[in-house]
Formats: C-alpha cells, structure tokens, sequence
C-alpha cells in the first residue's frame, strides 16, 4: 500500500473541509472495501479522513419514517427493533450479505459507496474505463459471467455489489448528504447511476459531500417481504441475481407492490412496470410471471452470463411467492 | 561472560534473524527511494507521510503505546510489531477470515482495517483466550471434536466462533453455518467445527 496522510476530523464540517482541500482524499469509515481498493493499487489516496469520530451512527424515528445514521453498522442496522419492525426487507438484505465479521465493520455510507467487483476493475495489468477511463472495458469480450444484464453501455458492464441498496431502492429511501452549502436530499434511485460514457462515476454525490444519514418512510411493507440472493454458495458470496420483493396484501388482492434486483446493473435495479403490473391482481404464479416478464423485458446478457436473464425472471416468481406466504 | 553470550545466541529466534537482516536491507534501499522522493519534489510529503502517528492500543489486556504508520493494518500491528502471530494472515482481502479478532468484544476482520483507526479500542486475539495454562472451552471444544486438520484458519474459527455464540447466533446448526459462513476452511473440517461450537453452546458455560 502507498504511503499516506491521516486525519479524524470531529465535525462534519471538518471532514467536508479535508475533503474539499484535497481533491486526492478520500473518506474512510469501515474501509473494508477501500482498503482492499488500496492494497491492490487500484484507487491511492495520498490522504484519510477517517469520519469514525463522528455522531452518525443512530438508527431514529422520525414522523414518517426512520433515519439511518450513515456510520451505522451494517450488523446493528439488520438486527435494530425499528429496522426489524418497520422495514423487515432491509434487515434482510443486510443480512444477506458480506459475512459477519464484514458486517460488523461495514457502514451503511461505505455499503453504497462500494465498488463494484468487477474482476477487471480489480486487475491493474488490464484496461477498465472505470478504473482508468478511456483505456476501454476487459470485460465486453472478457468473462462477464458476473456482469449486467441491464444499463450497460460499451464502456462498461459492471454490476453494483450492494444487498443492502437493492432494500433501499425498493424503500424509497432517501439519502442525505451534507456539503459546503449544507443538507441535500437525494432519492435513493437517483444516488447511483448507469454507467453511459462515465463508468467512472459510480453515483451523484459530489466530491465535497459526505454522506450523513438515510432516511426510510413509512411503508405498508412489514410483512409480505423477502429477499431472494443467488449465488455461487451458500452464504458469503456476491449475488449473481438477487430479488427484493415486498407486497402489500389485501385478502389475496395485491394492493401495492415494490421490485428491485441486484446483480443485474450499474445500479440497484428497480422494476417500477412490473410492480404496476402486479397491483389490484390476485396474489397467484401467473401474476408473479406476468410481472417476471415485464421486469425482464429489455435484458439483455453477454456471451457468459445469459443465464441470468432466465435465472431473474424465476428469481422474480420465487420471490414474490415466498413474500406472498408469509404468515 | 561467554557463557552468558552462548545463552543469549541459543535464544536468538529466526524472527529475531528475519528482523535484523529486514533492517539491514532497509538500510541499504531507504537512501536511494528518499533521493528518489526528492528529484521528484515529493519530499515534504513524503515526509508527512511517512511521519508515524501515536497509536495507544489494547490486547488481550495490556495497554500498549506506539508509534504507527497509517497504513499498517491492525493484523500487520498484531504480527509484525507486536509479535501476536496467532493471528494469521491468509488472504489479506477480507475474503477468508484466518485474521479474525475482536475489537471492543466484535469479530471483525484485522487486514482490512487500519491499525490506526483502532486508537484507544480494545483486542483480543488467540493469544487471550486461554486462561494461563487453561484452554478456553473452545479452544478445547475444538481439539475434542477435530476441529481442523492444517490449523492455519483455526484462530480466526476459534475466535468467530466465541462471538457466534455471544452473539446469539449458534442456537441451530443452520444458523451457525451462514454466521460461520465469514471463515473458509480448506481443508474442510467444517462439520467438526459446527460440532465443537454446538458442543460448546449446549455446554452452557459462560465464554
């Protein structure tokens, strides 16, 4: 690892400060993928600023919803009372993944602004516009079993590695970030983004924000959830598709309805048509189908992973049937 | 006087070797990098950079005060400075757990956290679980059921799964398998790991 400078403010403004003074710094919270990011020389910071000293690290109720500190551990958040009662789906994609050790270190900040794995990403003797843009994309034409099915462009096929966003995305949740003219408000949809011309650019915080906390609103979502990870093992291993599904259920009627993959894109994947699709329909597999193929329509794979575009379209019908039958 | 000097060269340990003749080659390369530094007029960075930064640590109950460069990782304080090499480093990318230990009485993996982010926190790795000469009740949980073959994961399994149970995790053998899911073990003693942990759990000795 390169050698570099170390600091822990003890205010945001500091922090935002630091980061805005040097544009080579970089936050560090859990720094469990940062500093894996640096010991393989894929990103060098010449300087740390370790935000671990600052107050953002409760989970509250608010009128309306809850807020997340974003220094709150990805372990505390999935096992927290209002989390577990107020948007079960989040505690499961938590715990859904990394291991545990990784999860007791890991941020809810750091888990959105991960980088992708991206085998190509990591590997420093190879060209990857996300790494080193404008020297093109391994992948393409490399072995992208792992990559987007969706969002892609010919500069990159990379997938965000995130469980916990997919929750998000599908909550609705809001992401707050604070910079040198203060608080934004930034819909969770619109924090990351598709790759285009500038893979490079995971999301939309801006280089002097930090992010400070989520906000989660109330939903009717307490019950028919569950979030379905398929992957190469058991447990402990990044999504090849994953499903976030939860419904609102009235009789056997779908009153409302929320989708979102991950594994899939560039970004936490919501399927708004399929979700349309499914409200005021009966609760049954040829309404999960019928939404399966509208939330599919437009994938489209690579040589090795065409796979996933079968594997999301039954991913989406197990999912929503085991959020269906939960008592 | 001799005799004295033969004692203390019986004892020299190849850690002690190693350590010396590291510092010898550093020696011989730190000139050339620093003229190197300064060409390029990186010299007063580097010099920040390099510049240690006090770093007061916990482990396994002993306070220690010293003088770290920021990026050492806590596993690289643990094993090369203060010489705690039951903790081992197998994959260095947070990907196989040999380097779990304990900060503040959590699991956490030590290669992918910085030693200096750890300031005023408490460790514990394998070298504090025994009580003098008595194993911890995993420790011998782990030696009655076989639990490894190689032993090379078996500190970071031994301590994941101390926390496992603490945690409240290990109540189901399916529950202890995803919450052990963080330790790889390659030579594949995992059903004898599930039963020592299980053993230790039922055991209901307070750990």
């Amino acid at each position: 690892m390169i050698q570099f400078t170390y600091a822990k403010p003890t205010s945001q403004k500091a922090a935002i400060d630091a980061l805005r003074k040097d544009s080579n710094a970089k936050i560090i919270a859990g720094g469990t993928n940062l500093v894996d990011l640096m010991k393989r020389g894929v990103t060098a910071p010449t300087r740390l600023i370790d935000i671990n000293g600052l107050p953002l690290k409760n989970i509250s109720a608010y009128k309306g919803g809850i807020t997340i500190g974003s220094l709150a551990l990805n372990s505390d958040v999935s096992e927290h009372a209002l989390v577990l009662a107020n948007t079960p789906l989040l505690s499961l994609a938590l715990k859904a993944g990394a291991s545990p050790q990784l999860r007791n270190m890991a941020t809810v900040g750091g888990n959105m602004m991960q980088r992708t794995r991206c085998p190509y990403f990591y590997d420093t003797s190879l060209p990857c516009n996300k790494r080193e843009p404008g020297t093109g994309c391994s992948a393409l034409e490399g072995y992208n079993r792992m990559h987007a099915i969706f969002g892609h462009s010919d500069k990159c096929i990379a997938v965000h590695p995130s469980d916990m966003c997919i929750a998000l995305v599908a909550l609705d949740a809001n992401v707050i970030a604070e910079g040198p003219k203060g608080i934004r408000k930034i819909k969770f949809q619109d924090f990351h983004r598709l790759p285009g011309e500038a893979p490079e650019k995971d999301n939309t915080l801006q280089k002097d924000e930090l992010i400070v906390a989520v906000e989660i609103p109330d939903s009717p979502f307490k019950k028919h959830v569950h979030y379905l990870k398929i992957r190469d093992r058991t447990s402990y291993a990044f999504a090849l598709v994953s499903v976030a599904a939860a419904l609102q259920l009235e009789g056997n009627t779908i009153k409302n309805a929320r989708l979102a993959m991950g594994g899939v894109a560039h970004k936490p994947w919501r399927l708004s048509a399929a979700e349309k699709a499914l409200i005021g329909k009966p609760a049954n597999e040829a309404t999960f189908a019928a939404a399966a193929s509208i939330g599919m329509d437009g994938a489209k794979g690579f040589k090795y992973n065409q796979f996933k575009v079968q594997m999301g379209r039954n991913a989406i019908i197990d999912a929503l049937k085991t959020a269906a039958n939960k008592a | 006087m001799a005799d004295e000097k033969k004692h203390s060269c019986q004892h020299e340990s190849r850690r002690d070797f190693l350590k010396q003749s590291t510092l010898l080659s550093a020696l011989a390369i730190t000139p050339a990098a620093m003229l190197k530094a300064a060409e390029s007029g990186w010299d007063e960075g580097i010099a920040s950079a390099i510049e240690k930064m006090p770093l007061k640590i916990e482990v396994n109950g002993k306070v220690h005060a010293l003088s770290v460069e920021p990026r050492v990782t806590l596993l690289d304080l643990l094993r090369e400075q203060l010489h705690l090499t039951g903790t081992k480093k197998g994959c260095d990318l947070g990907q196989c757990g040999a380097c779990t230990v304990h900060v503040d009485g959590r699991r956490v993996n030590s290669c992918l956290t910085l030693a200096i982010m750890q300031n005023g926190k408490k460790v514990t790795t394998i070298e504090g679980m025994a009580k003098g000469e008595q194993l911890h009740p995993m420790q011998e949980a782990f030696i009655k059921h076989d639990g490894f073959q190689c032993g090379y994961c078996t500190p970071g399994q031994i301590m994941s799964a101390v926390a496992c149970i603490r945690e409240g995790h290990a109540n189901t053998e399916a529950d202890i398998r995803e919450y052990m899911s963080g330790n790889i073990c390659r030579c594949g003693a995992y059903s004898n790991i599930i039963a020592a942990i299980t053993d230790v759990k039922n055991g209901g000795k307070q750990i």
